[in-house]
């Protein structure tokens, strides 16, 4: 689908021609920023830098060349719990829905990045604070399988606060769906890329974001498996403000590279020519054999 | 403190007094067969009525049971085990033990989660929850048994994986992950068994299979009642009102296909019961494993990947119909 047509079935953007809206506060240094220069700029404060968390649409417009075939957007949230608390589950969904112009907390589909045509995930923490639920776990799962069978590199941006409570345990078997996948694509001779964005943690972090060829981060993102809340109430102190930042995980030895958002498509292009120069020679090999 | 002690106790009264009763009763010319009949009559009601219809945060208690049998009693019940430690890297999690084992005639390995029975224990083994190093002793077991091609048993008793600094600068997410997909894609015929309490992502590091076999009163959970509790409505106290909510019982997950087989307990839990309890579980792990050798192993692969690929619950806007489960 051309890329204007699949972003006008996406996010609504009416809701931005509101006078109110068109200025933000930048949470780091105060700055106040023109929502037009912020988008134009990756949403990326001017003066200090810091990165605002990205919707889907946004990124996938910031990184796809030509078109976007969206994938599974038929794959729709159920209630198969039956959930209600102050509100029922269905509601929680619509109210996100609206908010965040999303139908679901991720999008996946095919493009194409600086000539290379991948299989593309990105998750959104705008919807459900990008929790992975049954929907999210079967439109990666479709994504990765498809990867697989056609022969793409896989490229998903997490953003997740962890697996969705009010799916309950089918929530939590999507981390294991999700992996039966990746260790499928990993099997063939494919890339496995992730870039983990602000926040990624719980069943997200512990499944596919950590099973990746290559982890990338975008600076200052948090990342961990238990919630800074949790571990500070189980260890009854403070946290220093550097732990499960991106750069410290780096520091640790546990990703690949912390990257400022107007890096991550180039680093991706190389990388993913890497790997091709892998499939090729490959390629090459199986045919002097 | 678990409540469901304290309603025990009336319990543990009365079986005391029959016990007397009898012991009185023998040999003496007056016969008091009479009372005890009665006594065990009363008996058997309290313990229809204190566990005959488990709440699901009931069944949590039960499932935290400090009298439950933990892994190292399915352990010893086993016809042999010599143990296995260390992640080769860093250190010996006591949280999960593991090691080459016997059961009915086949050559195993087996891991479990170990909660401690006493303060004491739960402390030498951080309440059962694991650091990154248990999962990678885990992974370092699994990877064994397929070294070996010999069956995988799990035992999982765990209120998820240690949330603490160490945990997360020694790369806890990525321990779990790698874990995962060992255990998807592991060569030989794999079993769980959830014997007490499945907590989150740690609990199903070590829980994916090809049999998942629960008792009836563990209980199986994205998240602890206290947890979800925590994170929806900021407020750990509401375990109870998460527990209801989360469909965390044995029978709650046959229906979701996540569970293959509910192994039933005693009235009033397996700990009334532990040593018939282990031999019954050990049993049904036996004709497992003898069942899971009629299927090649690229069947057991494929069965593996579909059970798992099925499992979730959505629209299908395109269709117009339900997804799976």
């Amino acid at each position: 689908m051309p890329m204007a047509d699949w972003l006008r079935g996406g996010r609504n953007r009416e809701k931005m021609r509101d006078d109110a809206a068109q200025w933000v506060k930048c949470p780091s240094c105060g700055e106040v920023l023109y929502r037009p220069d912020l988008s134009a700029n990756l949403d990326v404060c001017s003066r200090c830098s810091h990165h605002f968390r990205m919707h889907a649409h946004d990124r996938i417009l910031s990184l796809v060349d030509g078109d976007f075939e969206e994938i599974a957007r038929g794959v729709l949230p159920a209630d198969p719990l039956a959930w209600s608390d102050k509100k029922s589950y269905p509601q929680k969904l619509a109210a996100d829905a609206a908010k965040s112009g999303m139908d679901e907390a991720v999008l996946c589909g095919f493009g194409r990045i600086g000539g290379y045509d991948l299989a593309l995930g990105v998750m959104d923490f705008h919807f459900r604070g990008g929790t992975m639920g049954s929907v999210v776990g079967e439109r990666l799962t479709r994504l990765i399988e498809a990867a697989t069978d056609r022969g793409l590199p896989c490229v998903i941006f997490t953003a997740s606060g962890g697996a969705r409570m009010e799916e309950g345990m089918l929530a939590l078997m999507q981390m294991a769906k999700t992996t039966a996948a990746v260790v499928r694509l990993k099997a063939s001779a494919q890339p496995f890329v992730t870039v983990l964005t602000d926040p990624t943690t719980g069943g997200v972090s512990a499944s596919f974001a950590f099973q990746a060829d290559i982890i990338l981060a975008e600076r200052n993102a948090m990342i961990g498996f238990a919630g800074r809340r949790v571990i500070e109430q189980t260890i009854r102190q403070r946290l220093p403000d550097r732990f499960q930042t991106a750069e410290f995980l780096l520091e640790r030895g546990h990703i690949d590279g912390v990257l400022d958002r107007p890096n991550v498509k180039p680093t991706l292009e190389r990388i993913l020519g890497y790997a091709r120069a892998g499939v090729q020679r490959r390629q090459r090999a199986e045919l002097s054999a | 403190m678990n409540p469901l002690l304290e309603r025990e106790k009336g319990l543990l009264e009365l079986e005391r007094r029959i016990d007397d009763l009898r012991s009185a009763n023998e040999g003496q010319r007056i016969d008091m067969s009479a009372e005890i009949a009665s006594l065990e009559s009363k008996y058997r009601q309290l313990l229809a009525e204190v566990f005959g219809s488990l709440s699901p945060w009931e069944k949590v208690h039960m499932a935290r049971h400090p009298r439950r049998p933990t892994t190292l009693d399915y352990i010893a019940g086993l016809d042999s085990f010599d143990e296995l430690h260390g992640d080769r890297m860093f250190r010996d999690d006591p949280a999960i033990v593991g090691g080459f084992a016997r059961l009915g005639g086949h050559s195993i390995v087996a891991i479990g989660q170990q909660r401690g029975r006493d303060m004491k224990e739960n402390l030498a083994r951080n309440f059962g929850m694991s650091t990154p190093e248990g999962y990678r002793k885990g992974e370092r077991l699994a990877l064994l048994a397929e070294r070996f091609n010999l069956p995988l048993v799990t035992f999982v008793d765990t209120k998820g994986a240690d949330p603490g600094i160490l945990s997360e600068e020694h790369a806890q997410s990525e321990a779990i992950a790698a874990s995962l997909e060992v255990f998807a894609a592991l060569k030989v015929p794999t079993l769980a068994v959830v014997i007490g309490e499945g907590g989150s992502g740690g609990a199903l590091a070590l829980a994916i299979a090809d049999r998942v076999l629960m008792l009836e009163h563990s209980v199986y959970s994205v998240a602890s009642p206290e947890g979800c509790a925590a994170i929806l409505w900021g407020d750990a106290s509401k375990a109870d009102e998460a527990a209801a909510h989360l469909k965390l019982t044995a029978s709650d997950l046959r229906g979701f296909g996540i569970v293959d087989e509910i192994i039933p307990e005693p009235l009033g839990g397996a700990h009334r019961d532990a040593a018939g309890t282990v031999t019954r579980v050990l049993d049904r792990i036996g004709a497992i494993l003898d069942l899971l050798e009629a299927y090649s192993l690229a069947d057991l692969l494929a069965a593996r990947y579909d059970k798992y690929r099925r499992l979730g619950s959505w629209r299908d806007a395109v269709a117009g119909s339900d997804g799976a489960t």
